[in-house]
């Protein structure tokens, strides 16, 4: 068995923000991760906005940590080499109504110290993007986009880099306590770690329950998405959300993705289902109506893909009242750090977060007479090469001079190469997904959906990892695309 | 930056036919640009025969149709160059290419575009459900069966009754698997009736009409479906909904020219083709970029992609000559019952090809070309399916003045 300091459950945004930001200690860490990939869950099941913090409840730490968040962001994002654009956000209204409910958001988000917030109107509106439906809007100047899934995939290889552990495929099944470790099992093998930081996502009720701590009451609000082609994606310069609802809920707005496309979603309904990700056909066409209303090129011939996500909010279980983040430390639960009902604005919060569950831990340490030392090869930059087609043609001639895979096109929509491919595939979490590939490069996520370079990838994969058709899958372990050879005749 | 007479855009049916006949032509400074390994395009895949039928008189598998024009222009050296990938064609007409030896930049006089076409995704059409593994497009699947040796699935559901989806389910039921149905969304079939009959009855697999797919399940890989009866609306009738258990979803729910190149090129296109707008010499809105085969609309048959492309050739070395076309002032509109036309607009001072298909089943049906009350062509025919392409050829010496004509088929 192996012996870790630390043992990170869930390998969501917020389990490898923790890594990250534990690994600047002199501590063994492990996160534990029951898919075959980091941000497989809800992490990769959203909007990808670094919110400004306007509407969440003074004092509370989705404020504080949503603001600091989005404050220090220019400098993660250069750190660790994701592409990120404050773009601002239209919250847009039509009703004297919604200019109300945009008003009381604006106090809000003024309370919570976000910078900038003014209303603008229709012909101001206009000289920011055309396309943007509504009469009026609160512009806030600070909101911007981010890939989700670029951001938790580096901060994964920041903390590999910088030490720590990834055991991806092991599904946490029962915690209990030894002595003065706990002993994790999994249903591969067992893990002992001195300290557990729960950050299991849709699953940190349950887990939460393991360690002694209440299991809170949770709903989940679930939302879906469509993905549009980029020719949509440039018709669309700026995030644009509706006037919240009297609840303070935003429904289905329309946003542009960091890589230029457009996101419309999510609406929101409550779910039952703890990985309930399918879409719904009558949910679907409520988007496309709602849709319409935010971004008036919301178009049949733009629709790539859809996809949901749900927020899992900690709730009131009498008046359901959704209630703030909870990240504590409890000596009746000694050595662990509990993080539940981390939803949105979860991306924007996941390194505030981080730094507050570790400074838990840190404490804690020093109660028991530990000194933990710094890390002193703490690299805090994640490298990453320039992708093949932001390069200029200067860059991409020089880039295939230095290794002729550049050359070679993979896939032909999102002008991925073999070069990115072949990086994807030995990525350093051992990934060996197709899914992995695609959230690495965007490959197969074009318009085309892989129809062209989807067979090249899985015979790189096969050639690359040197495994058998069997064993090649598609996003989970059991998620096999090939039931074997046609004829067995190579 | 080096120059060529004429960069072609894909080596595939289109595109090697253009350039053997442009060669016979006398242009001879041509390159190929392919993004595959080899030249040949999609039918490299299609082992299946029933190709040729119309072009050679004789029926052919895909490759060995595509060999016929692979040996055509390696016979006249015309070069092709493999495993480039266009990246840009731009209106003035400098082609950028990715090739493991470089960058490849090209100025041309004239541009042929053949890309070929896409097939549409299940996220194209919104189809609701859990993504698992197990659902692909009825090409993929015929790569990965037909060129790679991999097997992708033993329970298999078919939607869409495009040729590629029957040409699957009878391919799969070969290498056994067990083909449940195919259903699709339209009263109508969308593939051709020989496929109907050779791939699905000959086999035992039944066509379900006005029926879709309402949901998808599975976590890692897919187990099953749920089918709906449809109205005339398409959509989802209550009530008829129908479970079938299933390891693969085949999807052949339509094709796409894919024209990325095109649009960035500055060409118009036609929301009725998804391709661009063309005159009789096939060039579109922009001045020696033309577009042949399935780039500029959806055949039903290779052979009419290779004989629509070689009948750009005249146009492409008149404007290799002279540096420009006679202007194509008429309109071509589309009457009732016609979806679309190719070309959408002529000089009205050459004879031209004309090629049409039907929005709906006809029967005992007559198709009018006319140009005001002046009727050019007749046809009397026994059926018309908007699966099958019709072909005709048009008598310029016929046109009365320049104003715009009209197709209609009733």
């Amino acid at each position: 068995m192996k012996h870790y300091d630390v043992a990170i459950i869930g390998g969501g945004v917020i389990g490898c923000a923790v890594a990250r930001e534990l690994s600047r200690w002199q501590l063994s860490a492990v996160v534990l991760e029951k898919e075959p990939d980091v941000a497989t869950g809800n992490s990769s099941r959203n909007t990808g906005m670094l919110h400004a913090g306007f509407t969440y409840k003074p004092g509370s730490l989705k404020a504080e940590c949503a603001v600091e968040g989005n404050q220090e962001f220019d400098r993660v994002a250069a750190e660790l080499h994701i592409p990120f654009r404050r773009t601002g956000k239209l919250v847009v209204g039509f009703t004297e109504h919604d200019r109300e409910n945009i008003l009381k958001f604006k106090a809000i988000g003024e309370k919570n110290g976000v910078k900038g917030l003014r209303m603008i109107d229709r012909e101001e509106m206009n000289r920011i993007d055309p396309n943007a439906g509504g009469e009026f809007a609160m512009y806030a100047p600070s909101s911007g986009i981010l890939d989700p899934m670029q951001y938790t995939i580096a901060l994964a290889e920041n903390a590999c880099r910088n030490g720590a552990q990834f055991l991806l495929e092991h599904r946490v099944t029962a915690i209990h306590r030894e002595g003065e470790s706990y002993v994790i099992e999994t249903d591969k093998e067992e893990v002992a770690a001195r300290w557990v930081i729960n950050c299991a996502g849709a699953y940190a009720a349950d887990i939460s329950a393991m360690l002694g701590y209440p299991r809170y009451y949770q709903r989940g609000f679930k939302g879906e998405y469509y993905v549009l082609d980029k020719k949509a994606g440039v018709q669309l310069s700026i995030p644009v959300y509706p006037a919240p609802n009297d609840k303070g809920g935003f429904m289905t707005h329309a946003t542009p993705t960091i890589d230029g496309n457009v996101l419309v979603g999510p609406d929101s309904y409550i779910t039952e289902g703890r990985e309930d990700y399918a879409n719904r056909r009558e949910q679907l066409a409520g988007l496309v109506r709602d849709g319409g209303k935010m971004f008036k090129q919301m178009r049949a011939e733009y629709f790539i893909r859809n996809f949901a996500g749900i927020r899992w909010k900690n709730c009131n279980p009498e008046t359901g009242e959704v209630l703030d983040f909870i990240v504590e430390s409890k000596r009746e639960c000694p050595n662990t750090v509990n993080l539940v009902g981390i939803e949105s604005p979860g991306i924007t919060c996941a390194l505030p977060l981080a730094r507050r569950a570790v400074k838990l831990l840190l404490e804690g340490e020093k109660a028991q007479g530990r000194e933990v030392k710094a890390n002193n090869r703490f690299d805090p930059v994640r490298p990453r090469a320039k992708r093949f087609y932001e390069m200029t043609i200067e860059e991409k001639t020089a880039a295939i001079e230095a290794n002729p895979d550049y050359g070679q096109i993979v896939c032909r929509c999102e002008n991925v190469t073999r070069a990115e491919i072949l990086e994807a595939i030995h990525n350093p979490l051992g990934v060996h997904t197709l899914t992995g590939v695609k959230n690495r490069t965007r490959a197969m996520m074009g318009r085309c959906q892989g129809g062209y370079c989807q067979t090249r990838i899985t015979e790189m994969i096969e050639q690359e990892l040197k495994v058998t058709p069997e064993e090649i899958c598609y996003q989970k372990a059991d998620g096999y695309v090939f039931t074997g050879k046609v004829r067995d005749c190579e | 930056m080096r120059n060529a007479d004429v960069v072609i855009v894909g080596g595939g049916p289109a595109g090697l036919a253009a350039a053997v006949r442009l060669y016979d032509l006398g242009i001879t400074d041509i390159v190929i640009l392919e993004r595959e390994h080899q030249p040949g395009g999609i039918l490299k895949q299609c082992i299946h025969d029933g190709f040729g039928l119309t072009r050679f008189k004789e029926t052919l598998s895909g490759p060995e149709y595509a060999k016929r024009f692979v040996d055509e222009a390696q016979k006249r050296g015309i070069p092709c160059i493999t495993d480039t990938t266009v990246i840009d064609v731009s209106a003035d007409k400098v082609v950028t290419a990715a090739h493991a030896d470089g960058m490849i930049v090209i100025q041309a006089k004239a541009v042929i575009l053949t890309m070929g076409c896409r097939e549409r995704t299940r996220g194209a059409i919104s189809i609701p459900g859990t993504r698992p593994a197990g659902v692909m497009t009825a090409g993929v699947a015929q790569a990965y069966i037909n060129l790679q040796n991999r097997m992708i699935g033993k329970e298999v559901v078919i939607l869409g009754s495009g040729d590629i989806g029957m040409i699957m389910a009878r391919r799969m039921t070969l290498e056994g698997a067990h083909v449940q149905a195919v259903f699709e969304v339209l009263p109508t079939p969308s593939g051709l009736p020989r496929n109907i009959e050779q791939c699905l009855n000959d086999y035992g697999i039944p066509l379900y009409l006005s029926h879709t797919v309402t949901d998808i399940r599975g976590e890692g890989r897919l187990t099953g479906i749920t089918v709906a009866a449809v109205d005339e609306r398409m959509q989802p009738i209550p009530g008829t909904e129908k479970d079938y258990d299933c390891d693969t979803l085949i999807l052949s729910v339509g094709l796409i020219p894919e024209n990325e190149l095109t649009i960035g090129a500055g060409a118009e296109l036609d929301p009725k083709t998804k391709g661009a707008f063309v005159d009789e010499f096939c060039q579109t809105t922009v001045p020696g970029i033309f577009a042949a085969g399935n780039v500029l609309h959806v055949h039903d048959l290779v052979d009419f992609v290779s004989m629509e492309a070689e009948s750009l050739a005249e146009g492409a070395a008149e404007y290799i000559k002279n540096g420009s076309l006679p202007k194509a002032g008429i309109a071509i509109a589309c009457g009732e019952n016609v979806g679309h036309t190719i070309p959408q607009r002529i000089s009205g001072e050459k004879s031209f090809h004309l090629s049409l298909r039907v929005r709906k089943v006809m029967k005992e049906c007559t198709l009018t070309v006319s140009q005001g009350e002046h009727v050019l062509l007749t046809r009397k025919m026994k059926k018309a399916l908007p699966a099958e392409m019709i072909n005709l050829n048009i008598d310029a010496k016929k046109l009365k003045g320049t104003d715009d004509l009209e197709v209609k088929v009733v």
